[in-house]
């Protein structure tokens, strides 16, 4: 049976880390190479790297970060992050990169995910969707609106045709995240995640809100997500992949195993 | 020559295998050149996206023979992901215009391309268990149900049983790993299926040094 993923999520500015608090093992928290390696020794089950550096001439700092985290880290890496262009998304992929998520230059451009999918094929390209939710009291009805440049701008796009236009496109996952659930660590907005994984046949990755071991389990079930995204719980050490992975798997979910699995203790044998 | 030849096809994982190849302590080559292919002492042939683009690239690029050659005097040979499907009769991965005709594949194992069909997502993308069939070297030590990392779409259906090498559960029960004499395929991506992928990397090179002595 597919497990379901557990990601850490690293915001990476001018090539560096900018969040977290509980690295004092660490030689270089802010090093996203020795992060990433961290967060995979810790059982991590894919990585992504979200580029929030502001200046389009700095951006190509990530893509060395991305080849450096390539030759020590062996499980998918996903980049996402001022991604607008063909070219871009090939140098990442070649760098070591798996997959790229595209946002805001998907919202200008929607052939910039079937002119991806068609070149690296729709296992590289993720859809990522900022969503805020907009609640129609007369009408009774709930709605959720896409919002492109990192949350700030409306778009005036419905989020679920938004998500079956970047299916159709050729995406092959879809990041979702609530504007609204954000940063609150009160839960994931498992109605949106619901609805999107409905109208949907693709994977659906959960993102914001995650401040509870239990806020991960109802979005992977009630919210039927395929894969959650953390990013705080695990940044501040509110809790650990373990952690994560053995309440998922005792609530009987499966997950790929942390520990009690010899694959884990083949690690030393070959990285040292 | 000492090295492994990754097959340049021209898909944008070659470096993530190269890494892993050399972080289970191999050493490998990425090449498009038919002579070093049919001389190498072992192949391995990757690939990810799309067959008949696939295909085209390797007629352009003449290593259809040369793929043939390797594999058929006996070079120890691993495909992943594409890469195994490739080595199959055909697929019905086409475009909705020529829906009617499969794609040729290079047919060095008999079977089919099947696409995913059913109520769960599609493409089958993460971390799934795989359940070798029989004991085989490529698997040694890591167990009957260790996770690996998957990503596609379409999946092989061999002609013949002996085959299979692997399965896994994903609403059917799938082939996830292959067998031909020393034919090797893998439907996951053991360079990013984490310690498991390099163990199974490492059983790659323990079989070509077998293969040696």
């Amino acid at each position: 049976m597919l497990a379901k993923r557990i990601i850490p999520c690293l915001d990476v500015r001018d090539g560096r880390v900018v969040k977290g608090t509980r690295f004092i093992n660490l030689r270089d928290a802010g090093d996203p190479v020795e992060r990433a390696r961290y967060y995979d020794q810790e059982g991590a089950d894919e990585i992504i790297f979200l580029d929030i550096t502001a200046s389009v001439e700095k951006r190509r700092a990530i893509v060395d970060v991305v080849s450096k985290t390539a030759e020590v880290v062996f499980i998918p890496l996903t980049v996402g992050g001022g991604i607008d262009n063909v070219q871009f998304m090939h140098e990442l992929l070649q760098g070591g990169a798996d997959k790229v998520s595209l946002n805001t230059a998907a919202l200008n451009n929607p052939n910039l995910i079937s002119q991806g999918a068609e070149r690296f094929g729709s296992q590289c390209i993720v859809a990522a969707i900022d969503a805020r939710r907009r609640d129609d009291v007369q009408a009774g009805k709930t709605s959720w609106e896409v919002f492109s440049h990192g949350g700030r701008q409306p778009t005036g796009r419905e989020v679920i045709s938004w998500a079956k236009e970047a299916e159709d496109l050729g995406a092959g996952e879809i990041l979702l995240t609530s504007m609204d659930a954000d940063g609150t660590l009160k839960g994931y907005d498992n109605e949106l995640l619901a609805a999107v994984t409905n109208a949907v046949n693709i994977p659906v990755i959960a993102s914001g809100g995650a401040g509870k071991l239990e806020h991960l389990y109802d979005a992977l079930t009630i919210g039927q997500a395929h894969a959650v995204l953390a990013a705080s719980i695990l940044h501040f050490g509110t809790f650990s992949i373990a952690d994560i992975k053995k309440y998922l798997s005792l609530k009987g979910l499966p997950v790929r195993p942390v520990t009690g699995n010899k694959d884990y203790d083949l690690r030393e044998e070959f990285l040292g | 020559m000492n090295e492994i030849v990754i097959v340049d096809s021209e898909c944008a994982n070659l470096n993530s295998i190269c890494k892993a190849v050399k972080a289970a302590g191999l050493s490998a080559v990425i090449t498009d050149k038919p002579d070093i292919i049919t001389g190498a002492k072992a192949v391995i042939f990757p690939g990810v996206g799309s067959y008949k683009h696939a295909m085209q690239v390797l007629e352009q690029k003449k290593l259809v023979s040369p793929l043939l050659a390797s594999i058929n005097k006996g070079t120890p040979f691993l495909g992943i992901c594409l890469g195994m499907q490739l080595l199959f009769t055909c697929s019905e991965e086409t475009h909705v215009q020529d829906s009617t005709n499969k794609i040729q594949g290079l047919n060095a194992i008999k079977g089919l391309v099947g696409r995913f069909s059913g109520d769960l997502p599609v493409p089958h993308v993460g971390w799934n268990k795989v359940r070798p069939v029989a004991g085989h070297p490529l698997f040694y030590g890591l167990g009957n149900n260790s996770y690996f990392y998957f990503t596609h779409s379409y999946y092989v259906i061999p002609e013949n049983n002996e085959n299979i090498l692997a399965e896994t559960s994903y609403g059917i029960n799938f082939t996830s790993a292959v067998i031909r004499n020393n034919l090797l395929g893998v439907q996951f991506h053991p360079e990013k299926s984490g310690p498991a992928g390099l163990r199974l990397l490492s059983n790659f090179g323990k079989i070509i040094a077998g293969k040696e002595q």
